[in-house]
């Protein structure tokens, strides 16, 4: 099949210094025509305001000399690594490496994230990071069901985690509800959009839904800011209560925790709550998940992501399985966001943009989609990395994404690509990712 | 016709916008018989099949399914997914639609969907992973396994769909389609591009569909080898009417078949017909 047909082409490709030396000579006259107008020539406004020009010949030289020597190399270390083998089975040694890290990276991560307030108790900005990074990692989690098991490409997914804001903040500022009250209700209110969006995108596939889940997410914000009177508009929602223990608040009051146990009071009490709340949250989504994969339900989304039609012919309801990935990812959303309204005490349309939902999919695609150690490394990886960038100041988006794009032609499949099956005979084995689907909507 | 039909297909129509593909067309399948749907390219044999298994609204007419404990289902009505969970009609399709990401076990997991879904509690028993669901799901893989068995691909269970050889795969979604124990089983060319060796396994493999499990087999094929050798009723279209039916020998000396086949040169549809017995 293609593996074998893979070879000869492979084979076939030319690698002589002076192929290498014809295709970065032709990568630095792209460059020098690209450059010679962005770089070459710097026009500005002068100061009587006619158009003045200077030349910047030597910066450009200098950038279409490294585009030459950079194409060298690239093609030099291509073949040092030699073809990338297009085989079906994942290869042994990195069969074995998944598995080694599968079986360790996970629980190491597990036993790390539990430690992070005991580790880094004294540092606020790590803390508040680390709850941060979960909350992505939980809402990655959850929309980690609709794009990455069932297939169904979702850009407006911060619309459930608006709504579950939303919920909380209002149910809790208006009829004092608790947040233990208003989470499952936070949840069930935006499985219910979920289900809500699912039906007019039923039919819809690949770049339609795309732009109508896009739709969806913008009308959610726009209700927002224009429903004056139940939401406060722009101005948002303040004032929302913090979570506490059950009952027991987590401030310097007579009854609150610290006093309760005869401790000194310190405002890291509640960050350390907070976090240890967001990363049982997050688990809990996490092990929903692994389960339902591993019953009908999670199959049936499978299997609509590989194959629509047959699914159909299998006798399984297109409609109540897509509708119920919907409403599962967006219940998680939901639960999310009733936690990031808890956690701010205020929340307004600002923080439910598209870039949220683009980073959440974002941290999804590169994770591998369906893989729940993967999205859980990408967030790490898209949130941390981003605040570990900030020493580059204003380049700190361009190294970034920099990054990213580097991180995407290593990875194709994200991080994690290949699929574990969910029920074995006698072989765990990996499938790998050229033969999983990604859905098409 | 005599006997005890299964599956009656009543005066169907399929249009589409002014193309009559499928035109008043009536002919039975019967109980644990073999039905074989012949005619060349374009007669409208998948057409039909799509009207059965609910892929398409016939545009006019009637599809009654008649299961074993004697209820009558009007099949147009039902349509799209129901077909399969309601009246217990599988089918493969032409060009083989497995799920190529998931391994061949998990294939015919996803096959006993409906059954699996009641044994789950809809989801939440599976979730808490009560007794009744994981003896419900050891079940299914015991079922799966016995399939994969007897289409002899048990060793390649827990390999990907997408990684089995073309004759594998074809037998695979057999597999597949009988996880959803059906009554009636419509399969859509299943020896397009096998050998004859692969052919000839894939009749035993009928048959004994056939016979032990006493499913009806409704099939359309071109390979003439399988539908002489295992059908016991053969209907015959072109240009979307039934132009013969009859047993395979007599369909095969009907001057009408083998005209329909290659034109007006009988000659030659005669030595097509007999090099396939």
């Amino acid at each position: 099949m293609s593996a074998i047909s893979a070879r000869p082409s492979h084979a076939a490709q030319p690698s002589g210094s002076a192929f290498i030396l014809k295709k970065a000579l032709i990568s630095a006259a792209v460059a020098l025509v690209l450059f010679s107008l962005m770089i070459g020539v710097r026009t500005e406004a002068g100061p009587q305001g006619g158009l003045i020009y200077w030349t910047r010949f030597g910066d450009l030289a200098a950038l279409v000399g490294t585009v030459f020597g950079g194409s060298i190399i690239i093609e030099l270390l291509r073949q040092w690594w030699g073809p990338v083998d297009k085989e079906h089975i994942v290869p042994k040694p990195v069969q074995a490496a998944m598995s080694f890290a599968g079986r360790w990276l996970a629980p190491a991560l597990l036993v790390f994230a539990f430690l992070v307030p005991v580790i880094f108790y004294n540092q606020r900005y790590i803390l508040d990071l680390s709850i941060l990074v979960l909350t992505y990692v939980m809402l990655g989690w959850g929309l980690n069901v609709v794009v990455g098991l069932a297939g169904l490409l979702d850009l407006g997914y911060v619309a459930f985690y608006a709504v579950g804001a939303y919920s909380y903040a209002l149910l809790a500022t208006n009829f004092g509800l608790s947040f233990w009250v208003c989470l499952p209700l936070a949840g069930i209110l935006a499985a219910f959009w979920g289900v809500l969006l699912g039906f007019p995108v039923l039919r819809l596939r690949g770049d339609y839904l795309a732009i109508v889940t896009l739709a969806f997410g913008e009308i959610i914000r726009l209700v927002i800011i224009n429903w004056q009177s139940l939401t406060g508009g722009p101005n948002g929602v303040s004032g929302i209560p913090r979570p506490t223990l059950f009952g027991i608040p987590l401030d310097n009051s007579d009854d609150g925790l610290a006093a309760r146990l005869g401790i000194d009071f310190s405002p890291t009490h509640r960050i350390v709550f907070l976090f240890y709340l967001i990363l049982a949250m997050a688990l809990l989504t996490n092990w929903v998940t692994i389960r339902l994969r591993r019953l009908p339900i999670g199959r049936a989304w499978e299997a609509l992501r590989e194959d629509e039609v047959a699914c159909r012919a299998l006798g399984i309801n297109v409609t109540t399985t897509k509708l119920t990935a919907f409403a599962t990812g967006a219940m998680f959303g939901g639960f999310a966001g009733a936690f990031f309204a808890t956690r701010q005490g205020f929340i307004s349309p600002e923080s439910f943009t598209f870039q949220e939902s683009a980073l959440v999919l974002a941290i999804v695609v590169l994770g591998g989609m369906g893989s729940q150690l993967g999205v859980a490394l990408a967030a790490l990886t898209m949130i941390g990395g981003f605040e570990l960038f900030r020493g580059f100041d204003q380049y700190r988006m361009l190294v970034f994404g920099i990054a990213m794009v580097l991180l995407m032609i290593w990875r194709p499949r994200g991080l994690i690509g290949h699929r574990a099956p969910t029920v074995f005979l006698e072989r765990n084995q990996a499938i790998s990712s050229d033969l999983v689907k990604e859905g098409h909507g | 016709m005599s006997g005890d039909p299964i599956l009656t297909v009543d005066h169907l129509m399929m249009r589409f916008g002014g193309i009559v593909a499928v035109n008043e067309l009536s002919f039975a399948a019967e109980r644990r018989k073999i039905t074989a749907l012949i005619g060349p390219n374009g007669a409208g044999k998948t057409t039909v099949f799509n009207c059965i298994t609910g892929f398409y609204r016939p545009s006019g007419g009637a599809i009654r399914l008649t299961d074993d404990v004697g209820r009558t289902m009007q099949l147009e009505r039902l349509g799209d997914f129901r077909i399969t969970k309601q009246a217990k009609v599988a089918r493969t399709f032409q060009n083989i639609r497995l799920f190529p990401g998931m391994t061949a076990l998990e294939n015919l997991m996803v096959a006993q969907h409906n059954a699996l879904m009641r044994a789950s509690g809809l989801t939440l028993l599976g979730l808490i992973g009560t007794p009744s669901w994981r003896a419900a799901e050891e079940r299914a893989i015991e079922l799966a396994r016995t399939w994969l068995d007897r289409v002899g691909l048990l060793p390649r269970a827990d390999d990907a769909a997408g990684n089995l050889a073309y004759g594998d795969q074809r037998r695979l979604e057999i597999a597949r389609a009988m996880c959803t124990e059906p009554v009636l089983l419509c399969l859509d060319e299943p020896a397009a591009g096998l050998n004859a060796r692969e052919s000839g396994g894939l009749n035993e493999l009928l048959l004994s569909i056939r016979n032990d499990q006493g499913t009806s087999i409704l099939l359309i094929e071109h390979d003439m080898s399988v539908v002489m050798e295992i059908s016991d009723h053969v209907v015959v279209m072109d240009y979307g009417v039934k132009i013969a039916e009859g047993t395979p020998q007599a369909v095969r000396d009907d001057p009408k078949v083998i005209a329909a086949y290659l034109g007006a040169d009988e000659e030659e549809a005669i030595a097509v017909m007999e090099s396939g017995t």
